[in-house]
């Protein structure tokens, strides 16, 4: 027998739980950044004939990254040409199958330098690193490998209505997923045998540059994909360019209202993907923990810079308390802070700017009467910074419930009926999305017809894939991308309908 | 919760609720969605502990460690080495502790309680016609009554399936607080069988028909059948024991036993305790993991995160 000695202790035993997620930043050193960032045009990067740059900074540091070139007037002309003579001599003739192989290697581009991409993202945007690494990197190469397969099957996509490619299309894209965004915009135009000339946003031009290092490594031919940088101006001149047969805008509703009047008359096709008020409707008998990480995703996502975010959280009065109670405990958890670091929840708010318009509604919220609740939060000293909040007797006829907020501040309404929720839901001006829970599958059927929303999630929120159509109502815009259904705004149909 | 002040556990002989309740207990535990609950659980998943936390982790995870075997041909032998090995998991290295408790079948209880006496290692049995727990009732309490007389200080018994999944909850319930009476002073674990129940619903209501019936801890398996423990149905389950701590006062203890064999693995419950149950959970009474294997593979952990060198095996004790 063995001789059994007495119990050895351990010094650990006797402390306190030691449970500090460790710094897990994820490293930079594989982004190699260059001083400066020319213009993409015509196969080259290329100086702007402008001699004007402008700074790029990360929105965690404020730190600068590089110099980035802002196109003037004639480097937009510059790209448009170089778009236009690309369209007739490069591309349109091309055999479908070939435009389907450069969009396939840009897709695997993007694969082989994910890391890069995920990393560089988060620096120049401020989202956390698991969510460029997990959503936005991934997605990008999916939407790229989804159009390349209908490149050469366009016949079977729209039957008997012989799709053709329109032209050129000018592409303006928001901050909120600067690659994701690019991506989305790129791969249905390139896939229906259109070039374009893409305009990435000012505060974070750099991961639309890099996928320009991937365009032309990838060989495809120069002038089918061309990326100026700059701010609104030169998103103007993009827009007024007679040489482009098509504008496909995402990002607020002002400017999409601004571009709409510009291109009113012109002949131009234009689709808006604009901004959103999401409800996010919890009913009694809805997976409780399930729609309290669903309702976190649906407004921490990103900071809350999301269009379609869910930041009107409307709770069946019977399940108000419960659901609030455990919101309040789950928001103590959620992390804020280094982009980088692979535990980082919610990373740094886009720019100053957005801050401010955060702070001041917010501060517009506190004083039309809603009860504000913000957990105990750390915040970075540099940087740009916004705790995650709640706030709950906010009622339909507050800003803090009708305007689009862009930031990881929720709104919490309660409603009685069913009926009631989808009064509540569609009494907005806006019109994207909308997230139901309920483990009653007639009832999601039943709210998904009724709401005037272009997506309706049930008991999921935020989840995106290339092959669901995405796009709004009203206010939020119109046109669809994704699906089958994206590929519709870059093509001439027989028999269609053209906005103009 | 991490909130909660003060944890107070159910006196053990006490069923909180009636065979009466037992049906309306089922019909209103929470609904759960598959898809979300798992994505919840592989995003905690990937947190990433390091240095004094990840110490302190492995630290816990062995005095959390319910050290196991249940095989046909489990020896006296055997249980005098594993008794061994629970006490001093490894016998050059005074500052390791000692695992909670080793777990074993009914024959060989005798053998571990004179093995541990003097020692703060428990002896848990199971009992109660494990795994099946399909023996005539009388004949499964006699086994519960038995073990503890003959000094286990924990009983492992299963949930019987048969009855609920059959639908007769009320039978269900009225068995195991006929097996909490049996227990006496012994902690009481029912193992749940996650992966014969075939929905997280169906995971969450037995959850709370073991609790209401006045179990110490709920326990994800046998390690008898394909599946053991997962990250869904252990978040499950502590997903169940907090909300039962909010509406009731009375802590029950989550166990996850079967296929946990790393010490990744045995963090990243750690992980969905912290993130559920908070802090207060993090101790080996409400707090179990039930292995065989996984024990060196965490002394192999802590000598890499001291020294920075991975040791070869036979560097640690097999038994």
């Amino acid at each position: 027998m063995a001789r059994i000695e007495p119990k050895a202790t351990s010094a650990l035993e006797q402390r306190e739980p030691i449970w500090e997620y460790a710094d897990a930043p994820e490293s930079t050193e594989i982004v190699r950044l260059q001083d400066r960032y020319g213009l993409f045009v015509g196969g080259e990067f290329v100086e702007p004939k402008s001699g004007r740059w402008f700074e790029t900074i990360n929105p965690a540091t404020e730190e600068t990254l590089a110099e980035v070139g802002e196109a003037g007037p004639e480097d937009v002309d510059l790209a448009v040409t170089a778009a236009r003579d690309a369209y007739h001599q490069r591309w349109r003739d091309l055999p479908a199958s070939e435009r389907a192989k450069y969009l396939f290697r840009i897709a695997r581009g993007l694969q082989e330098r994910a890391r890069e991409f995920a990393v560089l993202e988060s620096m120049n945007g401020g989202k956390p690193i698991k969510e460029s690494r997990d959503v936005d990197i991934p997605l990008a190469a999916a939407h790229f490998f989804y159009y390349a397969g209908w490149a050469d099957k366009l016949e079977y996509a729209f039957p008997n209505r012989r799709p053709k490619p329109i032209g050129v299309a000018g592409q303006i894209i928001p901050w909120n997923f600067p690659l994701l965004m690019a991506a989305w915009k790129l791969a249905p135009a390139l896939a229906a045998g259109n070039t374009t000339v893409l305009k990435p946003a000012e505060t974070t031009p750099l991961t639309a540059l890099l996928l320009g290092e991937v365009i032309r490594d990838a060989e495809l031919p120069p002038g089918v994909v061309n990326i100026v940088t700059g701010a609104g101006e030169t998103g103007s001149h993009l827009v007024k360019h007679d040489a482009v047969d098509k504008i496909a805008f995402t990002g607020s509703t002002d400017v999409g209202k601004i571009i709409r009047r510009a291109t009113a008359g012109t002949g131009k096709r234009l689709t808006l993907e604009l901004g959103g008020k999401a409800a996010n409707i919890v009913f009694e008998d809805a997976p409780l923990d399930q729609a309290v990480e669903g309702v976190i995703n649906g407004i921490f996502f990103n900071q809350g810079h999301v269009c379609c975010a869910g930041s009107r959280l409307l709770v069946q009065e019977s399940a108000f308390e419960p659901l609030l109670d455990k919101l309040k405990a789950r928001l103590q958890t959620l992390r804020v802070g280094n982009p980088l670091d692979k535990n980082t929840d919610i990373g740094a708010i886009n720019s100053k700017q957005q801050l401010r318009k955060i702070e001041e509604l917010v501060a517009s919220g506190v004083e039309e009467g809603a009860e504000i609740y913000q957990p105990e939060c750390a915040l970075p000293e540099r940087g740009f910074w916004f705790c995650p909040t709640l706030f709950t007797n906010v009622s339909q006829s507050h800003r803090i419930a009708r305007e689009e907020i862009f930031g990881p501040v929720l709104s919490i309404l309660t409603f009685r009926t069913p009926a009631e929720a989808v009064e509540k839901a569609n009494n907005t001006p806006y019109g994207l999305s909308a997230g139901v829970w309920t483990e009653k599958g007639s009832r999601i059927l039943w709210m998904a017809e009724q709401m005037r929303a272009g997506v309706v999630w049930a008991n999921t929120f935020n989840r995106f894939d290339p092959a669901s159509p995405f796009g709004g109502y009203k206010e939020s815009g119109f046109g669809r991308e994704g699906g089958r259904h994206g590929l519709e705004p870059y093509l001439e149909l027989d028999g269609a309908m053209t906005v103009q | 919760m991490s909130q909660a002040a003060e944890i107070e556990r159910s006196r053990p002989g006490l069923a909180l609720y009636s065979p009466k309740d037992a049906a309306r207990l089922v019909g209103r535990a929470a609904p759960v969605d598959a898809v979300g609950l798992e994505e919840r659980a592989t995003s905690l998943a990937k947190r990433s502990i390091k240095r004094e936390s990840k110490l302190w982790a492995l630290d816990l995870a062995i005095r959390c460690m319910d050290l196991t075997t249940l095989e046909g041909v489990d020896t006296t032998g055997k249980i005098v080495a594993l008794c061994a090995k629970a006490v001093r998991p490894n016998p050059v290295d005074e500052s390791i502790p000692s695992v909670a408790a080793v777990c074993l079948y009914p024959q060989l209880v005798p053998t571990a309680v004179g093995q541990l006496k003097n020692t703060t290692v428990k002896v848990a049995s199971v009992a109660g016609a494990f795994p099946a727990g399909l023996a005539p009732l009388g004949a499964r309490l006699a086994e519960i009554r038995e073990v503890v007389e003959l000094g286990a200080h924990e009983v492992d018994i299963v949930l019987n399936r048969s009855l609920f999944l059959g639908g007769r909850y009320a039978e269900c319930f009225e068995e195991l607080a006929a097996a909490r009476d049996a227990a006496g002073g012994a902690h009481l674990k029912v193992i749940l069988e996650t992966g014969e129940l075939g929905s997280y619903d169906r995971v969450r209501q037995a959850s709370v028909l073991a609790m209401a019936a006045g179990a110490d801890f709920i326990k994800t398996s046998t390690g008898k059948i394909g599946v053991g423990a997962e990250l869904g149905s252990a978040l499950c389950m502590m997903e169940a024991a907090r909300d039962f701590f909010i509406e009731t006062g009375h802590a029950v203890g989550v166990k996850v036993a079967g296929g946990v064999r790393q010490s990744k693995q045995a963090i990243q419950y750690l992980v969905l305790l912290y993130e559920t149950l908070g802090p207060q959970w993090m101790t080996p009474d409400l707090f179990r993991i039930g292995a065989s294997t996984l024990l060196n593979d965490v002394l192999m952990q802590i000598d890499k995160e001291r020294t920075g060198r991975y040791q070869g095996s036979d560097y640690y004790t097999i038994d």
